[in-house]
């Protein structure tokens, strides 16, 4: 369950922005400069909106109204970003093994389970430097697991590769989808990942 | 037979001391300032600024004076620390922190550059991992912005080798406490036939330095290089 309601500065213009749904992975949609990017940064606490409240599963990370901003490493989102930003300084199982969110409910992800999952095994002790695209990418979705989050945020993981590429990581994505539970947010402007990755599809113009 | 005489050995190694101590202490303070000016925004940061730089441009003998005035043993400071068993005046501790203070600036300099170059990106994807801004400092920012921090220590050594104003002013010349590389050549300029010391130690300083140079430079490129890859 996600529900935002911000204001958000972008350059010198505003934007509003509002989402309310129950749906467990839900796409944001909308043309390049419509502000996906920054709705993510908002939810993940890395841009503070000018106002408004962000909520997820009745976890209050935002609100101006009661002056609630929660730290971003306390919030306990898994954001893969779009350009990855591996560690360049770590080989693949340390930059894995990064994350450490406080979960209350144990680890949800092991580590080995979410190896086997991306099939990554045989990266795990490669340099960064030294991974294609669409590895970085599985690298980069298994750190935030690892991260032990209660949401995941996804921008736009498929936009760097090609489409043979794209269509190995796709079934990735699914399995991540339908065997964590976890709720998503997916940022995208392909129609096709939309169709065929998320319950619900917000579009931001 | 050998190639310095006992007296000018002393001064070397003095000075090799007094330069390593001085860049090594100064280091956490120039970690924190240069972190401070490169990631931080607070009232008053261009005063800090130029406080910091302030010992490039001032006469080393108005820095020495001050640290005697301060550190000495009349001085405020100066009186505080003995009580802790701390003594500047007429030491090389003295003399380490006078080549300290006069190469902070280009320490400082040279590791707020690093740290302004280590990705800010990175660190945002540390602190949505749940990393504590003060894990991210130690594990991301600290790693990415190392060769440059060590290329200010390294410069800030150059440096304090070389300083001659501040800490003969301060600690005076004094052989084989205060008397480093700079003071014994000043030394032997003040009396007849000291030209061929003065030669051997000239030489040892432009070795030195040179090194130290070459050293932070290449430092400072495999950083870049690093950010490339």
């Amino acid at each position: 369950m996600l529900s935002l309601d911000l204001k958000l500065r972008r350059g010198s213009f505003e934007r509003h922005v509002r989402i309310e749904d129950s749906a467990r992975v839900i796409a944001l949609s909308g043309h390049s400069g419509a502000g996906k990017t920054s709705v993510l940064h908002a939810i993940a606490g890395l841009v503070k909106p000018m106002s408004g409240h962000i909520e997820v599963d009745g976890r209050r990370l935002f609100d101006s109204a009661r002056g609630v901003d929660v730290a971003p490493h306390r919030r306990r989102v898994g954001y893969m970003f779009q350009d990855t930003r591996l560690f360049p300084h770590l080989d693949v199982r340390r930059n894995l093994q990064y994350g450490r969110h406080q979960s209350e409910t144990g680890n949800a992800f092991g580590f080995d389970a979410v190896v086997a999952l991306l099939g990554i095994e045989p990266l795990l002790d490669r340099r960064i430097a030294n991974l294609s695209g669409g590895e970085s990418q599985r690298i980069a979705l298994g750190r935030a697991l690892l991260s032990q989050p209660a949401l995941l945020l996804l921008d736009e993981p498929l936009s760097m590769l090609d489409q043979a590429r794209r269509e190995e990581l796709i079934p990735y994505l699914q399995r991540v989808r339908d065997e964590t539970a976890l709720p998503i947010v997916y940022v995208s402007h392909s129609a096709d990942e939309v169709k065929r990755l998320t319950d619900a599809v917000h579009v931001l113009d | 037979m050998s190639l310095f005489t006992a007296d000018e050995l002393t001064a070397i190694a003095l000075s090799l001391k007094v330069a390593s101590v001085a860049a090594l202490t100064s280091l956490p303070f120039g970690i924190a300032l240069g972190w401070l000016l490169a990631r931080k925004r607070f009232p008053g940061k261009s005063l800090l600024d130029a406080l910091v730089h302030l010992p490039l441009v001032l006469p080393p003998v108005v820095v020495g004076y001050v640290l005697l005035v301060n550190f000495g043993n009349q001085g405020a400071i100066g009186k505080f620390l003995a009580s802790f068993g701390i003594d500047f005046a007429f030491r090389w501790t003295g003399a380490a922190l006078a080549s300290a203070i006069m190469g902070f600036p280009l320490m400082v300099r040279a590791i707020r550059l690093s740290i302004e170059a280590a990705d800010r990106r990175l660190e945002q994807a540390a602190s949505t991992l749940g990393a504590s801004p003060w894990r991210v400092f130690r594990t991301i920012t600290l790693p990415l912005a190392w060769p440059g921090i060590v290329a200010g220590a390294v410069l800030a050594f150059a440096k304090a080798l070389g300083e001659f104003g501040a800490t003969i002013t301060f600690v005076s010349n004094i052989p084989g406490e205060t008397q480093t590389l700079s003071s014994a050549i000043y030394g032997l300029l003040q009396v007849p036939g000291g030209e061929s010391g003065i030669w051997r130690l000239a030489m040892v300083a432009v070795g030195i330095s040179l090194l130290a140079l070459l050293l932070s430079e290449w430092l400072t490129r495999r950083q870049r290089e690093d950010e490339v890859h």
